[in-house]
């Protein structure tokens, strides 16, 4: 009796490995995912891959391989992944709105966003609005009223121009109708030595950064859509302050052009359990990231939206024809 | 940070970076000992292949090859009569002659001591002034960055070139070259030429590999007929002890060449062989007799040894804190920095100090394992000089030069565009132009433009544009110093004939 029962047992379970191997032999993936990393080793974007990395390989089966293709703002990685072969076996990971102002901005950008097959996206960076602990501003609207008294004389700290925090002085010079001077920086490090050193009066500045450098400055308002709770509660955002806008930089990752849409699914489903995942989730919020959500359908929606957002206001500015 | 001090500290223990600094070491010194092969050279090659360590491995391991590269230099300014790196020009006034009189060993032995004493000298001022500095780099706005590139190029055309028109040419050839691509300001993409992969800019360790070693392994193989005449030497019993035991009988010497060695380090873009040639020019002055300064003294080997090698710390102490190399070796040190994600700054001592810290306690003790090393495998170094065969040496290094330059991003246009500075490094140097202006240039011209652009938004903001340059405080002096170094020229041609220098200090060029 025993024998006939391991017997079956013993059956059951090779009919099915043979049953789902089959299927998963003809799955996708079946060999090693190469995941493009744009920017240096040790920057935010391979920090956030490193920490998928070892759940993504769990999800999906196969290594995953992370590789650097650096320049340019990301656009060399881009540019590289928009002529990769469309299989799914090459993915890279993509940051908002970079990849949809390089494009618009540069003649030469070697891809445009459309290119880019959105796969899901996992987290955003918010921006804020920073002073020193020194300054006179306790709030926006001292900010605000001394800008609108001297026009220009604010100088505010950003990262480049066409990016993240370009277009959130953009943004929030255009809603709050007052003149600053932007002065953009090579990277965060050099922004927040200088905004820190007093070479600037503010900073439109990367929620980690302002995180790590919370004793030595006064976050007047944050880009998010609710409170940024873990480690600003007291904070407005820009719209408690009547500012009607949110302000960050977000990642995902995306797949060549003309990746069939079977093969997205997969990594969209592996991402998805990935980021949801207790090792993820926790690592960004104690980074001081904001962690999101969104599925392919939703990303794609979602980046159409903000590419009339941008549209509008550098058309307003006149700094797009 | 007592905590991330005691985690540097760990660091050190490790087996594996102990033996990457033992190889790291070893390895420079016969890069160093070779006549062709430069310190800078073997940084550049060996970068591509630290990335994929730990970035606390990967330093330490380019810290002990600097470190021991300068050194190795000796072996071959002593023994043949020409400086296995330029950092050696010095040593090969009296360490020569001392190996024709059959002192070669008590040569070689004070070259050692004083290297490692300068060596050790050099890292407590880095471990000391750079985290002060970096906190004091924070004073350091857009307008100072500026004059400090300003100063930084002053500095390539005048002092560290033989040539002031061919210096100045040089390091502007480098500032054009550090417009292609995006523009750090603005955003817009200049001289790409429709080219997606220029976009970037010049990758900076791509060019510094084509630049600092392919014209190299090219004038190696030209000269692939040239045989050297090797001074050999026995050990003796007793020599090394009383060699050294002479040595520290010298504090004064040994000081002032360190201290020289540390400041001309610390000067942006004067590298190794200048805090020779000056330490050099100073113990001759010093003497009570200058006449035999060149006869073969051990005073005129340990005034160049001590000073090149505390010029190593010296070199990287702007060079963390501001991100301006002190010297080529340090530039492209500054490379292997950026791929690994650690801006220079305030950021390396708070942020990243695990890793900053355990580099600069590598250095000390990269400097004491020096002394065994050279001690006890001098001889060895010594008859590789002879016979390493160029048809050996040339390929591998190119093969190198090669993998290194495709490694970074993995870009094949990386590779050519090696080749490509490569070819016109090797062309320049025989025209007279050296790479290291260029390569400065290339790096100066982003600091200095993004610092030009930045004030000049500032001094709007703030009403005038004049204040903002010309009314700060640190600004004022690092005007000074440009005018200072501009000027040089015609203060040295005075100084000249006032009989101010013991030997021609404007040297071969500056290499590293």
């Amino acid at each position: 009796m025993r024998k006939m029962k391991a017997l079956i047992s013993g059956v059951t379970a090779l009919a099915c490995i043979m049953a789902f191997g089959g299927v998963l032999w003809a799955a996708f993936p079946e060999k090693p995912v190469e995941y493009i990393i744009c920017f240096n080793p040790g920057g935010q974007s391979d920090v956030t891959a490193r920490v998928q990395q070892k759940d993504l390989e769990k999800a999906l089966g196969v290594r995953v391989i992370i590789q650097y293709k650096v320049g340019a703002g990301g656009a060399v990685g881009w540019s590289a992944l928009a002529k990769s072969k469309p299989d799914g076996y090459t993915i890279a990971g993509n940051n908002i709105p970079h990849i949809i102002l390089q494009p618009m901005m540069r003649k030469d950008a070697g891809y445009t966003t459309e290119q880019l097959v959105p796969i899901y996206l996992f987290e955003t960076t918010p921006i804020g609005l920073a002073v020193r602990n020194d300054s006179p501003f306790k709030n926006v609207q001292d900010f605000l009223d001394f800008a609108k008294k001297n026009p220009g004389v604010i100088t505010v700290a950003g990262v480049g121009t066409y990016t993240g925090h370009h277009i959130t002085y953009l943004q929030f010079t255009d809603l709050t109708k007052v003149k600053l001077t932007y002065i953009p920086f090579t990277g965060a490090a050099p922004q927040v030595a200088a905004f820190i050193g007093g070479h600037a009066t503010a900073i439109f500045g990367n929620s980690n950064d302002l995180v790590q450098h919370k004793d030595r400055i006064r976050v007047l308002a944050m880009g998010t859509e609710k409170r940024f709770k873990p480690y600003f509660p007291d904070v407005p955002t820009f719209k408690e302050a009547g500012i009607n806008m949110t302000a960050g930089i977000s990642r995902g990752v995306c797949a060549p052009p003309g990746t069939p849409a079977d093969r997205i699914a997969v990594l969209e489903k592996a991402f998805d359990k990935v980021c949801r995942g207790k090792t993820f989730v926790s690592k960004m919020e104690e980074m001081g990231f904001w962690v999101d959500h969104l599925n392919a359908a939703e990303f794609a929606k979602w980046l159409a939206e903000k590419k009339k957002e941008y549209t509008d206001i550098l058309r307003k500015m006149k700094m797009l024809k | 940070m007592p905590h991330s001090i005691f985690l540097a500290f760990g660091h050190l223990l490790e087996i594996e970076n102990l033996l990457l600094m033992l190889a790291g070491v070893t390895g420079g010194i016969i890069v160093g000992a070779l006549p062709g092969l430069t310190a800078t050279m073997a940084i550049a090659l060996l970068v591509p292949f630290t990335f994929t360590m730990n970035p606390a491995s990967g330093l330490i391991t380019l810290g002990a090859i600097y470190c021991g590269a300068i050194y190795g230099g000796c072996f071959s300014a002593i023994l043949i009569g020409t400086p296995g790196t330029p950092s050696a020009i010095a040593t090969v006034f009296d360490g020569y002659p001392m190996a024709k009189k059959g002192e070669a060993e008590q040569a070689i032995v004070t070259a050692t001591g004083s290297s490692v004493i300068g060596g050790l000298i050099g890292a407590a001022v880095l471990l000391s002034l750079s985290p002060l500095l970096a906190e004091a780099a924070l004073k350091f706005g857009p307008p100072e960055y500026f004059w400090m590139a300003v100063f930084g190029l002053t500095i390539i055309a005048t002092l560290a070139s033989k040539s002031i028109l061919k210096g100045l040419i040089g390091g502007a050839f480098g500032l054009l070259l550090s417009t292609v691509g995006m523009s750090p300001i603005a955003g817009d993409v200049r001289f790409s030429f429709g080219l997606p992969a220029l976009q970037g800019g010049i990758e900076l360790m791509t060019a510094m590999i084509g630049f600092f070693c392919i014209p190299e392994v090219l004038f190696m193989v030209e000269e692939r007929g040239k045989s050297y005449t090797l001074i050999s030497y026995k050990r003796q019993r007793g020599v090394t002890l009383s060699t050294l035991a002479k040595l520290v009988r010298k504090p004064i010497l040994l000081i002032r060449s360190a201290v020289i060695g540390a400041i001309v380090g610390i000067i942006p873009g004067a590298g190794g062989n200048i805090a020779g040639l000056v330490s050099y020019n100073e113990a001759v002055r010093a003497s009570k007799t200058p006449e035999k300064f060149g006869t073969g003294i051990m005073e005129g080997v340990a005034a160049s040894e001590t000073s090149n090698n505390s010029e190593v710390g010296g070199s990287l102490v702007p060079l963390l804190t501001l991100g301006i190399p002190g010297a080529p070796p340090a530039a492209v040190l500054l490379g292997a920095l950026l791929l690994q994600g650690m801006r220079p700054g305030a950021e390396l001592y708070t942020v990243h100090a695990e890793i900053t810290y355990a580099f600069l306690f590598s250095l000390f003790v990269a400097n004491i394992l020096m002394l065994p090393i050279g001690i006890f495998g001098g001889k060895a170094f010594a008859r590789l000089i002879t016979i390493v065969p160029v048809k050996l040496l040339a390929p591998t290094v190119t093969f190198l030069c090669v993998i290194g330059s495709f490694a970074i991003r993995n870009n094949i246009m990386d590779v050519a565009f090696m080749l490509l500075c490569g070819l016109f490094g090797y062309v320049g140097k025989k025209l007279g132009f050296h790479p290291g202006p260029i390569v400065l240039g290339l790096i100066l011209g982003k600091i200095c433009e993004t610092g030009l652009v930045q004030s000049m938004l500032m001094g709007k903001a703030s009403g005038s544009t004049w204040s903002m340059f010309f009314a700060r405080p640190i600004s004022l002096l690092l005007i000074l110093l440009c005018l200072l170094s501009a000027m040089w020229p015609f203060i040295a041609s005075a100084l000249k004939k006032r009989g101010y220098f013991a030997i021609d200090s404007t040297g071969e060029g500056n290499r590293g």
